[in-house]
Parts: C-alpha cells; structure tokens; sequence
C-alpha cells in the first residue's frame, strides 16, 4: 500500500524538512502521496507537485487551516487513512505536535523520530538523549511514523508534476484559537539545515557577550545555537536551542563556545562532521566528542578566532 | 478546578546510562530513578495555580510498576493533594498510558490535564497528544507560559520558529516544557505531611483497556562512537587545521 507524507509549509512555500521527510516515506514504499492541508495555499500545492518522489498530491484548503492546528489538521488525515499504510511526517514541533493526535484515532502506536528505515516496518530510532539506538518493528497494520529530518537527505525539488487532487474540509475544531506566532526572522541560515552552526553555553555569562556568537556566525555564515542553559539564562531565545529537547543538528561544522557538553546537548548535535570546543574547563565532556578541542578562556579566543579568520583569504560558505 | 497531572518515573537525567550485554535493552538494576524532568514542571504549574486560587484540586497519576509511586509521593511533597497510581508492568507505549489516563478522566473529570511534553527515557512525545485525541479536548503542547482565564487557557508554545500562542477552552491538556516554571524543592516536613496524603491505587488490567505493546523492540545497541579527536594549543592551530586538514571553513 501506498505511503502518505504529510506536508509542513507556510501556505506559500514548502518547509524544508518536508523535502526530507519525502525521501524517508519513498524509502519505505516507492508510492508516495501527499497532502497539503493550508488556507490560499496553491503556491506551495504546486511545489510539492513538482517533487519527483512524490505521485500524488491531495489538496485541502480552508480557512481554518491557515495556522497548522493540530485539532484541525488530524480529522483531514484521518478520514484518508484507509487508503495508506504508513503516514509519514517530519518529527520536529510541528509532527511532534499533530501526528500523535492522529496515530491514536487510528489506534497505531506511533513510531517516533526513526533515523533508519530498515524495511517497512522496522526502524531504528535514538532513545535515551541519543546514547542508545533502538531497533524496533511495528506490528500494527497501519503505521505513523515520524522522521528525524536531519537524517534523511532531502529529495530533489524540481522535475516532478505529480497530478493534484482536491479535497473537502473537515469541519473546524473550536475550541482550540489561534493567537499569535512570534517568529524570529534572520537573513541567517536556518539552524536544522546550516553547513556550520556556532553555539554558545553559559560561559557566555549574558546575553550582551552572545554578541560575539553572532560575530563569528557572521564572519562564517553560519546559524546560530545555544545550550539549555544559555536559553533558560535568557542570552538567547528558544529558537535557537540544540538539544534532547530543542533541535537537532547535523552541519559540516559545530563550534561549541563555553558550552560544557551536558548528555542532553550532545543529544543535538554530537553526530556533526567535525565538532570544535572551545572551553577553559579541560575536564568539560564536551571534549569527549569534539574533534578539535581548545582550551581557553573564551572571551580571548573568540577575538583571535576573528582575527584568524579575518586573514583567511577565502572562507567556505 | 481540578487539574490531574501526570508523571512518569525515569531514568536520572544525569545518569549515563548503559546498554544491556544481549542488546534486550537498557540496565535499570540501582540505576538512580527520578520524575521525569519535565513533568516536574506539570506539577509545579497545577500547584502554582492552585497557590493562585483558581484551582481547588491537584491530583498527580502515575501508570507504571510499584516502584512508580515514588513520583507521585514527591507530587504529593511539592502540593498535589491527592494520588493515583494505575499499576502496570513491563513496557508501556504511549497509546497504552493514554488510554488508561483516559479511563481515569473519565472518571475524576478533571477540568484539566498537565503532563511533560516528552520523557527523557524512549523520548516519544506521544501520551498528551494521544490523550487528547481520545477525548477530543484541544491539546496545548510544548508550553512555556500559561495564563488561566475562567474557562479558558492562552498558553505560549515553544515551536522550530519561535513562540506560538493559542487559546484553548476547558477541558484541555497542556504538556509541559522545561522553561515553563522552576519546579520547587520538597521541604521535610512537606515529605513528611506527603505521607500521610492518599494514594489511590488501580491495577491497570481492571480498567477494561489492553495495554499489550504493538511495537516489538528488537535491539537496543550502543550508537558508534566518535573517534577521539585532538586539543590543539592555539587559536591559529585551530584555524589552520579546520582549513587545511577537516576542509570545512
């Protein structure tokens, strides 16, 4: 049977991990559909069409739909469900938020955060913060699965024209409002897809010295993360927390800056090509998984690091 | 009101923990056990709002084997006034503990349900979600911030993007975030008034739900390790080897 990916996008354009959520779902069965539920939302209907790996497209507009609901959003997939077996989406706070709603209408034990498709319905998964890996089938005849993003390349984005097919609303949940989304906007790549990420922890002290965070970030082109504890501290704002319970990461490059490396930090980003550390505690476990430690009291070795990279004669980006 | 809280005993978060020899899961034999952190911050938000006076009841559950109590008694030190402990054994999925949370809101009729947003043991973040599926309340996940207004809650959302605020109406389930409040610590003599508070106890069997896993665990493997990596002494040192010798700037 066939697959069912549940789209994430902002009415105009898809989210990136929908492209990563895609090449997950075609890796479980090769016939994969999916499904835009949104409000004035043709644009993004039409760029999900033209993902290769996708063969259908079911689309569903209402106003109601605008602001991704998980209230409003479940009933649409599950009145779909009987046509797939597996329903697919990406395991960061928008999945996380609605695919257990409908995983038990269906009465399916979900799947959470797979790393690995093994076969159709075997999957490796972290547990415990990532210190353990999980193999783990799943005997329910329909399976909800979500998708760690960042483990998953995203699948080509143009060259498909997968037919599109419309579908009635479901009624509007209402007890459940809309108020606000404060949304941090950045010139800066996103953090879940950046090639580097340079972080800071509370060595940083405050929020007036994460300055030199965004320093280097810029001078790299890099986006910018943070610990828990600089988060909970106030330097910087939850968007930017790399964790067991913030994001995870995967760039070419991490540059942990007076970050010590508690297990739930390493959870987000210990699986990084080639980690840094820069730490004047030489015992921080944060030098166990850093290919490059140095030593050093911070607020000396950002400005030389500045300095280094300013007599670079080309930098990456 | 009447918020019914819910928590889970876990793993210490600071115990490293280690993965059994025939891979069949993770040693938990004098591991130090704990509430699951963020559900100590459910607790702490249902007493900080009965502390306000809009709350008259907090009532803590907890689904798991005997040793489970212990997170509830500690519900109990910190201000929940009353518990229940659903006794079950062996592996519990999410959608098993939501459905006996389920029966038991049907019976305690609680006007809310506070619970964390994830435990730090299989880290699923299902059991509110699924919850309020089952009883088609709105669901507030991943809350940093709460404000209760008569029948209603605004609850500040901690999303990929940023916040997210939304209103909800009661009855509801809010899952906790870790940045939502700073949980208290239990005074001794709370601990010692906790004792004496009541702990309803139900054996999960008898509330008419199957709670047989659908999710067969196959192995639990240690994940490969990162090969150990080298201090270098300089700024430069390290300038040089991320350019030269990684390639990556």
């Amino acid at each position: 049977m066939s697959v069912l990916l549940i789209a994430e996008h902002d009415n105009k354009e898809l989210k990136s991990f929908t492209l990563n959520a895609a090449t997950a779902a075609s890796q479980i069965d090769s016939d994969v559909h999916a499904i835009l539920i949104g409000h004035n939302s043709a644009e993004a209907v039409k760029k999900l069409s033209e993902l290769p790996v996708i063969k259908k497209v079911i689309s569903v507009e209402a106003p109601h739909y605008e602001n991704y609901t998980a209230e409003n959003f479940a009933p649409v997939i599950i009145k779909l469900a009987e046509n797939y077996s597996h329903i697919v989406c990406s395991a960061n706070t928008f999945g996380k938020n609605l695919m257990p709603r409908i995983a038990a209408h269906l009465d399916t034990s979900q799947v959470s955060d797979i790393i690995k498709v093994l076969s159709p319905d075997t999957f490796l998964r972290p547990i415990y913060a990532g210190n353990a890996f999980a193999t783990i089938k799943s005997n329910d005849t329909k399976k909800c699965v979500t998708i760690r993003p960042t483990s998953f390349d995203p699948c080509e984005s143009t060259g498909g024209s997968a037919p599109i097919e419309k579908m009635d609303s479901s009624e509007e949940f209402s007890n459940t409002k809309f108020v606000k989304r404060e949304e941090i906007k950045s010139d800066r790549p996103e953090l879940g897809t950046a090639r580097i990420v340079v972080s800071g922890g509370r060595g940083m002290q405050n929020g007036e010295n994460f300055k030199l965070i965004t320093e280097v970030a810029d001078k790299l082109g890099a986006a910018i993360g943070a610990s828990r504890a600089a988060v909970d501290a106030g330097y910087i704002s939850n968007d930017h927390q790399v964790g067991q319970t913030g994001k995870v990461v995967v760039p070419d490059l991490y540059i942990a800056i007076g970050i010590s490396g508690a297990i739930q930090h390493l959870a987000g980003m210990k699986e990084s090509k080639v980690i840094v550390a820069i730490n004047k505690d030489g015992e921080a476990p944060i030098f166990s998984v850093a290919d490059y430690g140095l030593e050093a009291d911070l607020f000396e070795a950002i400005p030389q690091f500045m300095e280094e990279l300013n007599k670079l004669n080309t930098i990456q980006k | 009101m009447k918020i019914l809280v819910a928590v889970k005993r876990v793993i210490d978060y600071n115990v490293q923990i280690r993965v059994k020899e025939d891979n069949s899961g993770i040693v938990t034999d004098n591991v130090k056990m704990s509430t699951n952190p963020p559900d100590d911050n459910a607790i702490e938000e249902a007493v900080k709002i009965k502390e306000s006076g809009k709350a008259t009841e907090v009532v803590a559950i907890t689904v798991g084997e005997e040793k489970a109590q212990e997170t509830v008694r500690k519900a109990l030190a910190v201000g929940a006034d009353r518990g229940i402990h659903v006794k079950a054994d062996g592996i519990l999925e999410p959608l098993a503990v939501s459905k006996i949370l389920q029966k038991i809101v049907e019976k305690e009729k609680p006007d809310l349900v506070f619970m964390g947003k994830q435990a730090i043991d299989d880290d699923c973040n299902q059991t509110g979600q699924m919850l309020s599926a089952l009883l088609n309340w709105p669901q507030a996940t991943f809350a940093s911030k709460i404000e209760v207004k008569d029948n209603k809650l605004e609850v500040t959302r901690e999303i990929d993007e940023g916040l997210e605020t939304i209103e909800i109406n009661t009855p509801a389930i809010v899952t906790c975030d870790l940045r939502l409040n700073e949980p208290r610590y239990a005074s001794l003599p709370n601990i010692m008034k906790a004792k004496k508070k009541p702990i309803e106890e139900l054996i999960a069997s008898d509330l008419g739900v199957d709670i047989t896993p659908r999710i067969e665990q196959v192995k639990v493997e240690e994940p490969p390790k990162r090969k150990a990596g080298i201090k270098v002494a300089s700024v430069a040192e390290l300038v040089q080897k991320l350019k030269n010798e990684a390639k990556v700037i």
